[in-house]
């Protein structure tokens, strides 16, 4: 009866303690799904995150939807107050609507608890990717990966005595990286239509494209240069004389000039992907792209391994600046497993993985990685990126800023691409449908 | 009881206590009226609802204020909009008279019988089984300047280099690109609604015309026509009413662009409804459309009956 006793005993033992093993791995394993854009940093974040799952025991699904459709899917989730993403890297330009809205969770009282600082952080990527209001210490995300509008070129063809010769006699200049995007515009002309190797080769793929963001984030690396301004510095909001200013006027012209001198034929809906489709296929001489880019072409058959070079967006009459673009990574707040987002974000806030994070083709932002001795020569473009990212201004990342993107790209699109009015037309109409919105939002 | 008797069902009322008829013909309905009420009028009223305000589905924490009529002003009153409601136009008009006039040509053709008839009735209705997003992106490759099969076919008969022009970037050409794809798509479908109002009409009549020697081109225009009249404008309906709502293809194809010069209004719709999210406006945008089309298609569908009672 005894020995029955403790049978039973025993058996009811290794029962509860079981079922208490059973319940504690399910509160301890979670399952995250973690958010982005389908494009090759993505693959990378997948590898680097295989050392997160070994870890902490939370297993990591991903969704990917490629670039076109990535902000109408994932603003659409945001909005409907979905469940599907527990992290999001989300664009720098969603913060301001993800916070003002609760959609993401905001990390100050983590970052302080678990001593992530916001100074180990390029201060660029702080204020573009994780502040909400800019320029406060109020964070909705961790850097995640820093990019920024650059050029690629054939160094190849730039190096050909014969085509450097020509170049030379009609501009009076050595075939060089463009110090000034007057000097690009006349390299981009001076390419287009050219025979090299028995093929037409043309000047320059930018960005043209007109649903999402595309020719915004092009066209806006000429006005910087060009004495555009969002607003009025000293005054908030105040866009008469700053969107439409003379040298902003300027700038947009030659952006059209670009398009009409030294693009390819048909490249009139041009954004990332054909970009890079154009300049691998030897089909053009420069490529403007976002840095993130750089790895592919190092690599690529065709036009890597020292067939091409990279550099900063040249400078204009009022300075040198560079479209930011990159991402950080935030926790929903409608997520279920928002203990176990966190515990991935103090995970990626570590300096070893933020270097792994660059080694497997990731673009770190923290400050011990890029500042790091040798980063400068640990890749080709390694010192282009850095320029780049001296450099960087944003987009409005105000809560409306799909209405205040939309408006950009449909006034830019119809004057460059379509040929509708002039540059002032253009940015006369950006003023007045910017204040509309801004009235609409009651900031005005 | 006799067998006859037993077989009859007695009336359901007498099966349900207390239920008359009338009420019992109400449940077997109302789930249909319910559901009719949830899905189509309940949104409707809503969206007219949301026109008078200034609400954003993106922003949920905005106070959503009244603002009358001034999202009406501002659509009505909005070059952007009548441009796209003339590309709408120029797309609907010119894909229903070109579809109505090759699709009633093939039919005419095909109803003649001849051999292979099967086989080319087959082939000519493909495109139509094809998704339009894929249709998009094909033609898109097939519009490339550069290695795109219809620039190489134009330059071999008109001599212009091939990279020349380009279907889609080009403002004056867009439209038209748009044009030549619904109608390589649809125009079969135009082709089989003809067919079949060309097979319905009786041999007899034709017969009695020959006795009367009436020549082919007057049994044309006096026979055949009149009587195919019903089903081109059950055509004209059909295609006027999809390639209305257009959205996909030219999405595919150009995205609206270049410029707005192939915005169609679903297209401008979608963009302020769920790129800009600004959710009142939109709502009135799409208030004046079903307007206009539901007022369009209500004249054009009496037009319809006067015609068939003939």
């Amino acid at each position: 009866m005894k020995s029955k006793l403790l049978n039973s005993v025993a058996v009811m033992s290794v029962v509860a303690s079981g079922a208490v093993f059973s319940s504690a791995s399910t509160a301890s394993a979670d399952e995250l799904t973690l958010c982005w854009a389908a494009w090759d940093p993505a693959n990378a974040l997948v590898e680097l995150s295989k050392e997160f799952e070994a870890q902490s025991g939370h297993k990591m699904s991903f969704e990917f939807v490629p670039w076109p459709n990535f902000a109408d899917r994932m603003l659409n989730e945001l909005n409907s107050g979905g469940k599907l993403c527990d992290l999001l890297i989300g664009d720098s330009q969603w913060i301001g609507g993800a916070a003002e809205n609760g959609q993401f969770v905001k990390l100050n009282d983590f970052f302080e608890k678990e001593g992530i600082k916001m100074d180990d952080f390029l201060p660029a990527t702080v204020t573009g990717y994780a502040e909400w209001p800019k320029n406060t210490p109020n964070y909705y995300a961790l850097p995640a990966y820093a990019d920024v509008v650059g050029w690629t070129y054939r160094k190849d063809w730039f190096e050909r005595p014969e085509i450097a010769q020509e170049f030379k006699e009609k501009y009076g200049r050595d075939l060089a990286v463009p110090a000034t995007l007057e000097e690009l515009q006349e390299v981009g002309e001076f390419f287009q239509g050219r025979e090299i190797d028995g093929k037409t080769v043309y000047g320059a793929a930018i960005y043209t494209e007109r649903g999402s963001e595309g020719i915004t984030m092009g066209v806006t690396n000429v006005l910087y240069n060009y004495g555009f301004q969002y607003d009025n510095p000293d005054k908030p909001y105040e866009l008469e004389g700053f969107v439409n200013s003379e040298g902003a006027i300027q700038g947009l012209e030659l952006y059209k000039k670009l398009y009409e001198t030294a693009t390819p034929p048909g490249a009139s809906d041009a954004y990332m992907s054909a970009n890079i489709d154009a300049y691998k296929s030897g089909q053009v001489a420069m490529q403007m792209n976002f840095a993130f880019i750089w790895p592919g072409v190092e690599a690529d058959p065709n036009v890597g391994g020292g067939k091409s070079g990279y550099f900063a967006n040249p400078a204009g009459p009022a300075g040198q600046f560079a479209q930011l673009g990159g991402q950080g990574i935030s926790v929903v707040a409608n997520s279920d497993s928002k203990d176990a987002a966190l515990e991935y974000i103090k995970w990626f806030a570590q300096e070893e993985v933020q270097q792994k994070w660059w080694d497997v083709g990731g673009a770190s932002a923290m400050r011990s990685v890029v500042e790091a001795p040798g980063f400068a020569d640990s890749q080709p473009f390694a010192q282009t990126f850095l320029d780049s990212m001296a450099i960087v201004k944003d987009f409005w990342a105000e809560p409306a800023y799909a209405s205040l993107l939309l408006a950009t790209q449909e006034r830019v699109h119809n004057y460059v691409v379509a040929g509708q009015g002039t540059a002032k037309e253009a940015l006369d109409g950006l003023v007045e449908d910017w204040n509309e919105i801004f009235e609409d939002e009651g900031k005005k | 009881m006799d067998r006859a008797a037993r077989a009859t069902p007695p009336p359901v009322a007498k099966q349900i206590k207390g239920l008359s008829d009338r009420a019992i013909a109400w449940i077997f309905v109302a789930p249909t009226i319910i559901i009719l009420l949830a899905i189509n009028i309940f949104p409707l009223i809503w969206t007219i609802y949301l026109s008078f305000t200034n609400y954003a589905v993106n922003r949920p924490n905005r106070d959503v204020s009244f603002v009358g009529l001034r999202n009406y002003e501002r659509i009505l009153s909005d070059e952007g909009t009548w441009a796209t409601m003339q590309a709408t136009a120029h797309f609907l008009i010119w894909t229903i008279v070109i579809q109505v006039l090759i699709g009633f040509t093939l039919a005419y053709l095909i109803n003649k019988k001849f051999r292979g008839n099967d086989l080319w009735t087959t082939i000519i209705v493909f495109p139509m089984m094809l998704s339009p997003a894929v249709v998009g992106n094909f033609w898109t490759f097939l519009y490339q300047p550069q290695i795109g099969l219809f620039n190489y076919v134009v330059s071999f008969f008109t001599g212009a280099d091939p990279s020349s022009f380009s279907m889609i970037a080009s403002v004056d050409l867009a439209p038209w690109a748009i044009i030549i794809v619904d109608t390589w798509m649809w125009t079969p479908f135009v082709m089989l609604i003809c067919l079949a109002g060309l097979r319905s009409i009786p041999d007899s009549i034709y017969e009695a015309a020959e006795c009367d020697r009436a020549s082919k081109w007057r049994q044309f225009w006096t026979i055949t026509i009149p009587m195919i009249l019903p089903f081109l404008m059950l055509a004209v309906l059909f295609r006027g009413i999809e390639n209305f709502k257009m959205f996909d293809l030219v999405v595919q194809l150009t995205g609206g662009g270049p410029g707005n010069t192939t915005t169609l209004t679903s297209i401008d719709l979608k963009r302020e409804a769920f790129e800009k999210w600004r959710t009142g406006f939109s709502s009135a945008y799409a208030v004046i459309l079903f307007v206009t089309v539901f007022g369009l298609a209500s004249i054009y569908v009496k037009a319809l009956n006067k015609v068939k009672a003939r």
